[in-house]
Parts: C-alpha cells; structure tokens; sequence
C-alpha cells in the first residue's frame, strides 16, 4: 500500500498539484489522504493517521512549498502523528524501513533559488529539514520530485512530471 | 385562651426577637444570647407579657427537631461512617470525663445517688442548639473543632434517649406501664420504620410533589415529613431530634436535598429562636432570689468541672491546640434534654423536690452564660493565639464548576466537563431529567437556579465557574442579576437564546455568552458549501471569518442599544459591511488562488 499525504488547502485553485495528483490517483494499492478536507479544522486524527502509515510501505507528502517547508497542516501532521513511541524512540519502529517520497511545487525557477536569487540559496539547501524528517524515523529517501515555476509551467512540461511520478509509483507498488 | 392570645403571643415573642437579637449581634453576643435576654424580659419574671412557657418550649422543640433533620441532610452515610469513630470513641470519652467528676460532686453534696447519677449524666449533656447555632454563626462547621463538636453532640443526642428511657425506672415505687425490653423494642421499630420510610417511600413522594411544580406544595410535604417522623419516634420512647436526624440522613444522598435544605430553613431559625425565648422565659429567678448563693454555687461548680473537663479531654480528641478553649466554651452549658431528663426525674421521684428546679435554673443559666464564656475566650485568648494559625483544616467539598439547567445544552457541557475530571454540580427543576442523570453518575440536585438560599446551599460562594445553561431568557437574566450582586468573583459561562438575549447578559457584563445555535447553524453552513464544492479547509475558513465578523458586529453594537433607532440603522449598515466583506473575501481569493510569491500581487521587486 502506498500512502499519500496530500497537503494543499485550497486543493481546487490549484493547477500543479492537482494535476499531479490526477495523474496517480488511479492506481491501485493507493490511498490518497487530503489532510486539508479531512482536518479542516487541524484535529487530526491520529490514530487514523498511524494506522493508515502502519499498512504502507511508501509514503508520499506531496504539497505545495510555503515559506520554504510544508504548508502549516503537514507541519502539524508531523508534530502530532510522527511522535515518539510509533515513528522514533522506544517502540518508534512503525515506519523504519518504509520509502518516503517527496513531491512538491514552488512558485519561483530555478534562478530564483540561487545565491543572487529572489531566495538567496539554492533549492537544497531547504531540503535538508524535510529529509531529516524522514530519515531520523529511519525511512529511505528516495530522490524527490520537484516542479519549479509552477505556475508557468507549460502542460507539456507539467505532465511530464506527472507521467514520472505515476510510473515510479507504479514500479514501486509492484 | 382564645384565638386571640395566640396571635398576642407570637406578636410579643416577634417583637421580643426583633428588638434583643439586633441588639446581641450588634454588641457581639450572638444571637443566642439575644433570644435567651428576648425570653427573661416577656418572662414571668420579666413583664411576664405571655402565659405559659412550658408549652411555648415544647412547641419550641421542633426548632430542634428541624435543626438536627437539616444537620442529618448535610452528613451522607458514608461521611457519618467516617466520623463513627469520633461519635463513638470521642463521645464516651466525654460523657464519662463531665459525669464522673460532676457524680462525684453532687454525692459529696448529699444528693441521693440516683439522683446524683441522673443529674451527673444529664449534665454531661450539652446544647446541640446553642453549639450547634454558634458554631454555625462562627463557620465552624468545617473545621477540627466542628467535627469533633457535631460528633459529640451527636453522641449525646443518642445517648439522651436510653437515659430518658431508663430514668422512670429507676424510681423504685412508681414504675411506668412499660418494661425495659418493651421500651427498647418499640424504639427500634421504630427506628426500622424511619429507616425503611426514608429509604423507599420519601424519595418517590417527594418526585411526584415535586412534580406539581408548586413550591409551597413541597414546603409543606418537607414538614409533615418531618414533624410526622418526629412524633412517630416520640411517640415510641425515641428523641424527636434523633428521628428527625435520622430521615435527614436518610435524605442526605437524595436528589431533593438542597431543595429540602432551603425549604426548611427559615422555619428552623425562627422555631430555634423560640426554643431559646422559652429557655429565658422559663428561668425561675424567683429561685435565683430566693437562694442565690445556692444557684450560683452550683452554677459555679458545674461551670467549673464541665470547662476544665472539657480543655483537659480536647487534646486527646485532636482538637488542634488554637480551638481546646473554644471547644470547652462552646460545649459547657447544659443542654435542652436536661430539661427533659430533670421532668422526668421529678415526675419519677427520682429528683427531690428543691433539687429539679435548681438544676433546671442552673442549665438555663449556664446555656446564657455561653456567649459570655466565648467573648471571654474572644477577649483574652485569640490575641495571644494569633500567630500559631494552625493548617487549614477547612474541608471544600463543592464542586468548583455549577451548571444551572441540564437540558439539552447543560448536558453537553456537564459531559464535557465529567470527560475531562471535573465533576460539576448541577442544578436543575425537572424531576424526570433528575432521575435519569443520576442513574450516570452525576451530583444533580433539584431546585429552582434562581433562588440565592440555592445557590448558597449549592456552594457558589466557593465555586469558581458558574455554567448558566437555563434556556428561559428571563430566568436566565434574573439569574445573572442575583449571581452578579451575591458572588462578584463568580466567572459566569453563558447560553444566550439569541441575540436580543446575548444584549442582555452582554449589556449585564458577562464577558462569555455563546448563543445557543450559532456554532451548530456555522458547522451546518460549513457543510453546505463544502456540498457545493468549495474545499473543507476553505469552507472552515470561511465560517471562521463569517463568525469573527458577527461577534464584532454584535460586540460594535452593545454600547448603542439603548436606543433603538441607531440599533436598527447598525444593523442595516452591519448588513452592508457583510456584503461587501463577502465580496472582497471572493476577489481576493480568486486573485490570489495560490499564496505565491511569485505571484504578481505578491512579487516583492
């Protein structure tokens, strides 16, 4: 089972990841999990969380990027549902060894994220926090799938990455 | 006696009261004093302005036969069989340390000895009525000497009745028709009886009065239940205030026991205020004129062993160090059964003639001297104790939270709060509802919310939150008035009908009022556009601000609503506001779809 968390509170204004997620949600052995229309209100349900994680051996946190991280619900996911006892510490051994897949947008290019840049460092600098995440609940990092500009991005270039996310998916379900 | 002398007797006794007691609690004496000084001016012996205080103190006695059913209703079964071992222990160590030495006293003095032994033990008695009101006047209730007090009293009460039963058997010609074992059974009949009525017949009778909803209805059932079990126990040889105190026990645990409480209340005080008119009025001062050297002698000496006895057994009955000589002032006097005991004794010859009034005059007189035992222990004694304040031994066993109404809405909150490990106290009229919520689990009492004697039974002035969940708007407000001027530092938590409602509670200064279906109507909204498609965080979002600009609309208002012309005007305008809020929530959210920086309205260069 493939797990994906799907952050984006306003899911049907967006171009990106809507169309992203499009591209995957037929695929069988995949649950697509909106935390903003399950939790609209951030009372995330955590066992329901867990359990969900617990049945997967692949968990995707597909969002747009906010202020360089996750939208403030993915944010609070992790606090509330990644603790210790289940994801790390004593017990914590619920998503060791599971694959962890990151897809995300950004508004900018790629000049953007650079030192003379509109954000002054380049894109993997801001990675480092979000891989941690994963790897200190000892998940292996796969390599993430990034969509600059997206919303320039052309249809074509968009459903190239779609395509891509789709079939790694898939190889990876298999 | 016509009709007539009645209604001069009670205006003599009123005006006697109104007058003296004001008078006493003014000058610090207590009220006990007041009433006892209110009794020697109407007295024989005063302006002798009534006929016969014999029969005033016996009708008196229901003062204490109600005040020992209210003492009975605050005491559950599991508290009594906590203080079993005070009653008991406590109890015999005291009769035994103010009889024996008081025995030896009047032996010396060549009473006969059984009359020596019944004066001794009757004596050894004191006051429930004047410890008990006095303790009551000086909050005492809660505290070490309190406790041990009540228990003591309590023990004595007991006590008083085989000593009532057995003393006309002690006069060697004249034996009552009754044997010893004949007595004995009767009384525990009836006490079996009590006990069962108690248990299975009051607590649905008291449901279908209460039910009637008529309150003088119930007042009146509360009486009959209490007169009717004290002449039932008199009756069969028992105390009236033992039976009575038995169904108030009885009571303690029910649903209806703050409603009693308030209920009989008033006529308690008033009956124990006439209890302690007749003790003042019967004080035969002809006797104190006659031998005053004799009265005052044994007034000194039983004075003298009941005080010193009293300070020399309260460390052993753990009464913290501050409280020994107020517990020995407060239990010196001789007590009403006295009375009782010394008529009997003198009608079973057992008390020689000269001998029953002098102890009479003397129990009279000690309970008078009382208040001037405690402003002597005020005056000499507090100061020096002032700074070795002993641990707060008050005990707080009222919830901190009480929630007026638990129907629909006091329910959700009552739950709520159970869920979370507050146990509230819960306030409500409706006798069915009652029954149910107790089969859960819940301190639900019945009683109207808005009665202030209530809310003091039910522990306001300690609690900390007041839930005010009544949906009738009116009771609502009156309630908010009462609870505002009788306990300022009550956080009140409102229900409000709706909006005029939300003024008014607002416009009262309570700072937290929700109105009873704003948030279920937003959570319905919410529903409705996420139904329509628009996403769930989004849908959310939009309640949130919806009620953020409805609260400050209402909030922008509450100082014009005096006047309804401009109230009107607002609302037109507040109207206005909405919509164009509306519409701007719509244009910047579809500008601004996605919150990116790169984004043109967002770009920074």
């Amino acid at each position: 089972m493939i797990t994906v968390l799907f952050a984006h509170p306003y899911p049907d204004r967006s171009r990106a990841n809507s169309r992203l997620l499009k591209a995957i949600s037929d695929l069988d052995q995949l649950e697509i999990r909106s935390l903003y229309e399950r939790y609209p209100t951030f009372d995330i349900d955590v066992e329901a969380e867990q359990t969900a994680l617990r049945v997967s051996h692949t968990i995707v946190w597909q969002h747009p990027m906010y202020w360089y991280s996750v939208p403030g619900l993915l944010k609070h996911w992790f606090d509330k549902v990644l603790v210790r006892g289940f994801a790390y510490g004593e017990g914590g051994v619920h998503l060791l060894g599971k694959r962890c897949l990151w897809v995300t947008t950004t508004g900018g290019d790629l000049t953007a994220f650079t030192s003379g840049g509109l954000h002054a460092h380049s894109f993997s600098s801001f990675v480092p926090a979000i891989e941690q995440t994963a790897r200190f609940c000892g998940m292996e990092w796969l390599a993430p799938i990034i969509v600059h500009g997206a919303h320039k991005i052309s249809d074509a270039a968009l459903d190239n990455h779609a395509l891509n996310y789709r079939n790694l998916l898939q190889s990876l379900g298999r | 006696m016509g009709e007539g002398s009645l209604v001069v007797d009670n205006l003599v006794y009123l005006t006697a009261a109104v007058i003296c007691v004001p008078i006493a609690a003014r000058l610090k004496l207590g009220s006990v004093l007041g009433y006892l000084a209110a009794g020697c001016i109407i007295g024989p012996f005063g302006l002798d302005l009534t006929k016969d205080p014999q029969a005033t103190l016996h009708f008196a006695e229901f003062g204490v036969v109600l005040m020992l059913f209210v003492i009975g209703l605050e005491l559950d079964i599991k508290h009594l069989m906590k203080l079993r071992r005070p009653i008991f222990r406590g109890g015999t160590v005291q009769m035994l340390a103010c009889s024996i030495p008081l025995f030896v006293f009047f032996f010396v003095i060549r009473l006969p000895w059984e009359a020596a032994l019944v004066a001794s033990i009757a004596l050894g008695l004191s006051s429930t009525a004047v410890a008990m009101q006095t303790m009551a006047e000086r909050k005492l209730a809660n505290t070490g000497l309190g406790k041990t007090g009540f228990a003591l009293l309590l023990f004595q009460d007991i006590a008083a009745i085989p000593l009532i039963a057995v003393v006309p058997m002690m006069a060697s010609a004249e034996v009552s028709g009754d044997s010893g074992w004949l007595v004995a059974g009767k009384a525990l009949a009836a006490v079996v009886l009590v006990v069962l009525i108690g248990r299975f017949l009051t607590r649905p009778l008291l449901r279908i009065v209460a039910q009637t909803g008529l309150r003088e209805i119930f007042m009146g059932f509360t009486l009959l239940l209490v007169l009717g079990i004290a002449l039932l126990m008199a009756a069969s040889g028992v105390s009236m205030a033992l039976g009575a105190f038995l169904a108030g026990v009885l009571l303690a645990s029910s649903e209806y026991r703050h409603a009693l409480e308030t209920d009989i209340q008033p006529f308690k005080g008033l009956l124990m205020g006439l209890f302690f008119i007749a003790v003042g009025m019967s004080i035969d001062f002809g006797l104190l004129i006659e031998q005053p050297l004799v009265v005052l002698g044994l007034l000194g000496a039983f004075s003298f062993i009941k005080l010193g006895m009293l300070r020399w057994i309260a460390g052993p009955l753990e009464i913290p160090a501050k409280q020994r000589w107020l517990f020995a002032a407060l239990l010196a006097q001789g007590g009403e059964f006295a009375f009782v005991v010394f008529g009997v004794a003198r009608t079973a010859s057992v008390l020689p003639a000269p001998w029953d009034g002098l102890l009479t005059l003397t129990v009279a007189l000690s309970m008078a001297l009382t208040p001037v035992w405690l402003i002597a222990h005020d005056r000499f004694l507090t100061k020096r104790n002032e700074n070795q304040r002993d641990a707060d031994t008050i005990e707080d066993d009222s919830a901190s939270v009480i929630i007026a109404g638990f129907g629909r809405f006091g329910q959700i909150v009552g739950r709520l709060l159970l869920a979370s490990g507050v146990k509230a106290t819960v306030l409500d009229h409706d006798p069915d509802q009652i029954d149910l919520l107790r089969k859960f689990g819940f301190r639900v009492y019945y009683g109207d919310a808005t009665r202030l004697d209530l809310l003091h039974a039910a522990g306001a002035a300690k609690a900390k939150v007041f839930v005010l969940a009544i949906d009738d708007p009116d009771t609502s407000v009156a309630l908010v008035d009462t609870l505002l001027e009788a306990f300022p530092g009550l956080k009140i938590v409102a229900r409000a009908r709706n909006v005029p409602h939300y003024y008014e509670l607002r416009n009262r200064g309570v700072d937290i009022v929700e109105r009873e279906t704003f948030e279920s109507a937003l959570v319905v909204g919410r529903a409705a556009l996420s139904a329509l498609g628009v996403g769930k965080y989004e849908a959310n979002e939009r309640a949130n601000r919806f009620r953020r600009m409805n609260i400050g609309m209402l909030e922008r208002m509450l100082p014009h609503m005096a006047d309804e012309k401009r109230r009107v005007e607002m609302a037109k305008n507040a109207m206005n506001e909405l919509e164009r809020q509306f519409a701007h929530d719509m244009r910047t959210l579809s500008e601004h779809g996605d919150l990116s920086w790169h984004n043109p309205t967002y770009s920074r260069d």
